[in-house]
């Protein structure tokens, strides 16, 4: 299904995405008058140390090392990240890739879990009000989705935490497992990790599904009145057949590509999340990483969720032509 | 969209073999008087929107909503003291006094006023940052699709790649390096790379104009690339963009208050984000003599995001040909019945927060 071609295409797109990327981050880096590069070396060379082991400092911290020409800097550093080498963070003095290496399976846990329910919940809400279009449920519930839609989920987040967890205890207010838990495959570390999931998973999906809602509701409707249903029904398919083959696959496909991209949305947008639950994920050390004037955890971060997000849409673009034979093709005659 | 009839005219008609004219002395069937094209214009832009405007509630709100900030922006500014410390007793709660209707924070300044105060600069925001995407996607998108070949391709290509880079990270990197602290710069800065989905969508609508026959018949006879684009491509793509300036103007403001909520960017004067950010650093999620401080400036925000959200929608309906043909049929045949139409596509772009 998926062509050589397109295969080509993509993963060098992929790749060159990332490479933009990694540039882009080298220059902020370096080429920032007063930037990070200035503050660690500020840093290091305030301590009284000689120029050249400030700069060995500073290659350690930054992955860069100052007293190289640019170009070479350049290299290195595009070298050191393709290796999976962040440089070391100025606060933890851990090494960037494993703070993150640790973190990263708690953010893809919430993601996604958040992303298969609000697309469960918006597909078969919004599905049941296209069917009992113009009724008291379709439009309470459109009316709901609006409005939940309009609250950015950091509202909800900061209220649920606010009355479930600190109010009322019902929830933690921190943390990814209870102090004290025997991490691995018992129920008592599963139970905790999922508690301390609830809130962040439950505020992504209270703030998000109703968007999906609306949109499959868009979707679905306008498929209601296409001939082609009416042509079914005058086969006389079962119900069952029309609903799944024919309305359902029609009205969720378009939504597919949105669908990969909002896992790197979610992915994005732990930096907000993980701060207000005190969650320890990807996000939660960028944020960290902001508020000490760590710069090498700031900018391993945003590589890290740029490489992520990346993987997400590269898996979307190969997908999509499996799920949807209706491909676009590329209309590029030159004028 | 009307501007395909005047533009053929221009096109100096067909150069078929039994025409005994020259074509240069061909003149178009209908003469269009300067003021009948500014009715024409007038009753397409203004005159329509307006009737379905009226007839739709969900844009009616929208727009009552946004108008109301605006005005908040403006008037408000300059009919509200700006507040200061110790101007009244602190943490007076709300709908107690007329002079502090919605009571005063932590340092007794009044509530209503600061957010009346911090109302300014978040128009500001919008605005770079709606009118900076709009401007790139519009150049990006109409001039890609347009053209074609490896120009386009090129253009795709940057617009991939910038898609690709998550937006919250970015700018959060870019706002703790930069350290802005202009509303404009930091709306150009929240909207930084989100124009390109945006650029990729209109260069879809492009590609289909670009084979329509008036398009095409304005290329034959040689009319400019920059006349066909304002002339013949952009009126059909203006409701996208104006759809689009409403949806990115919410997405700014959602992003930009998380952000100042979190202290992810540097705050000056008043900011609803900041307020939010005080009164949560003192514990105003879960002491109950906080609320208000807390509250007030969280209602605000999903106020505003929810006028914009209902005014993208109901201009959303107001372009849609559908609903406009439905228009100008009532229009012609003096039907009054006000008909309440059943068009169900909210403009329900998921994007930024």
């Amino acid at each position: 299904m998926v062509s050589t071609d397109y295969f080509i295409k993509r993963t060098v797109m992929a790749v060159a995405t990332f490479y933009v990327v990694v540039s882009l981050s080298f220059a902020l880096i370096r080429l920032m008058p007063g930037g990070p590069m200035d503050y660690i070396r500020a840093q290091h060379e305030g301590a009284g140390q000689d120029p050249t082991a400030a700069a060995r400092q500073v290659e350690r911290y930054a992955a860069i090392n100052p007293q190289e020409p640019l170009w070479q800097q350049y290299l290195t550093y595009v070298t050191n990240v393709f290796q999976g080498n962040l440089g070391d963070s100025t606060w933890y003095h851990d090494p960037v890739a494993q703070i993150l290496g640790n973190a990263m399976p708690w953010t893809i846990f919430v993601s996604i879990i958040s992303m298969i329910l609000i697309y469960l919940i918006g597909i078969s809400l919004g599905a049941f009000m296209a069917y009992v279009e113009g009724t008291r449920f379709d439009v309470s519930w459109s009316g709901a989705s609006i409005l939940l839609t309009s609250v950015p989920f950091y509202v909800v987040a900061v209220v649920l935490l606010g009355f479930l967890g600190h109010n009322h205890g019902l929830f933690p207010t921190g943390g990814h497992y209870g102090s004290g838990v025997e991490e691995g495959f018992n129920l008592e570390f599963i139970w905790s990790v999922i508690h301390h999931g609830a809130l962040p998973i439950i505020s992504l999906v209270v703030a998000g599904f109703g968007v999906v809602a609306l949109q499959m509701r868009g979707n679905a409707i306008q498929i209601l009145g296409e001939d082609y249903l009416r042509v079914a029904r005058l086969r006389a398919l079962s119900q069952r057949r029309i609903a799944i083959r024919y309305v359902a696959r029609n009205a969720i496909l378009p939504m597919y590509t949105a669908m990969m991209i909002s896992i790197g949305t979610l992915f994005g947008s732990s930096i907000i999340l993980e701060q207000i639950f005190q969650y320890p994920g990807v996000g939660y050390f960028m944020f960290r990483g902001i508020s000490a004037r760590d710069y090498p955890l700031m900018m391993g971060t945003f590589l890290f969720i740029t490489a992520g997000v990346i993987i997400g849409v590269y898996i979307a673009d190969l997908t999509y032509g499996y799920v949807d034979p209706r491909a676009e093709s590329d209309d590029s005659e030159a004028f | 969209m009307k501007r395909s009839d005047t533009d053929i005219q221009t096109d100096g008609g067909g150069v078929s073999s039994d025409q005994v004219q020259s074509p240069f002395e061909t003149v178009a069937d209908v003469e269009v008087s300067r003021s009948e094209r500014y009715r024409a214009l007038f009753d397409e832009y203004v005159a329509a929107p307006t009737k379905i405007l009226i007839n739709d509630w969900r844009a009616i709100t929208g727009f009552l909503i946004t108008i109301g900030f605006v005005f908040v922006g403006t008037i408000g500014v300059w009919a509200i003291d700006r507040p200061y410390s110790g101007d009244a007793d602190f943490l007076i709660p709300p709908f107690q006094s007329m002079a502090h209707p919605l009571g005063t924070d932590g340092q007794g300044q009044d509530i209503l006023a600061q957010l009346v105060h911090a109302t300014p600069a978040m128009l500001e925001m919008m605005a770079a940052g709606a009118i900076f995407s709009t401007v790139m996607a519009v150049f990006w998108g109409v001039f890609s699709g347009y053209k074609g070949g490896s120009v386009d391709q090129f253009m795709m290509a940057v617009a991939d790649v910038l898609m690709t880079i998550p937006g919250l990270p970015l700018v959060v990197v870019l706002a703790a390096i930069l350290d802005p602290s202009s509303p404009w710069v930091i709306g150009i800065i929240l909207v930084v790379n989100a124009w390109a989905g945006f650029a990729r969508a209109l260069r879809s609508e492009v590609l289909k104009l670009r084979h329509e026959s008036y398009v095409e018949a304005s290329r034959t006879i040689g009319i400019s690339l920059p006349a066909i684009v304002t002339k013949d491509v952009l009126p059909n793509v203006m409701p996208l963009i104006v759809v689009n300036f409403v949806t990115t103007a919410r997405n700014v403001i959602m992003a930009s208050v998380g952000l100042y909520f979190l202290g992810l960017l540097p705050h000056t004067g008043f900011n609803w984000g900041v307020m939010m950010n005080t009164a949560y650093g003192q514990g105003g999620v879960y002491t109950a003599s906080l609320y208000h401080w807390f509250y007030a400036p969280m209602v605000t925000i999903v106020v505003l995001s929810l006028g914009l959200l209902l005014l993208g929608q109901g201009l959303d309906r107001i372009f849609n040909p559908r609903i406009r043909a439905r228009h100008l049929e009532q229009d012609s045949t003096d039907n009054a019945d006000p008909e309440t139409d059943e068009e169900t596509d909210p403009n329900t772009r998921p994007g930024g927060l």
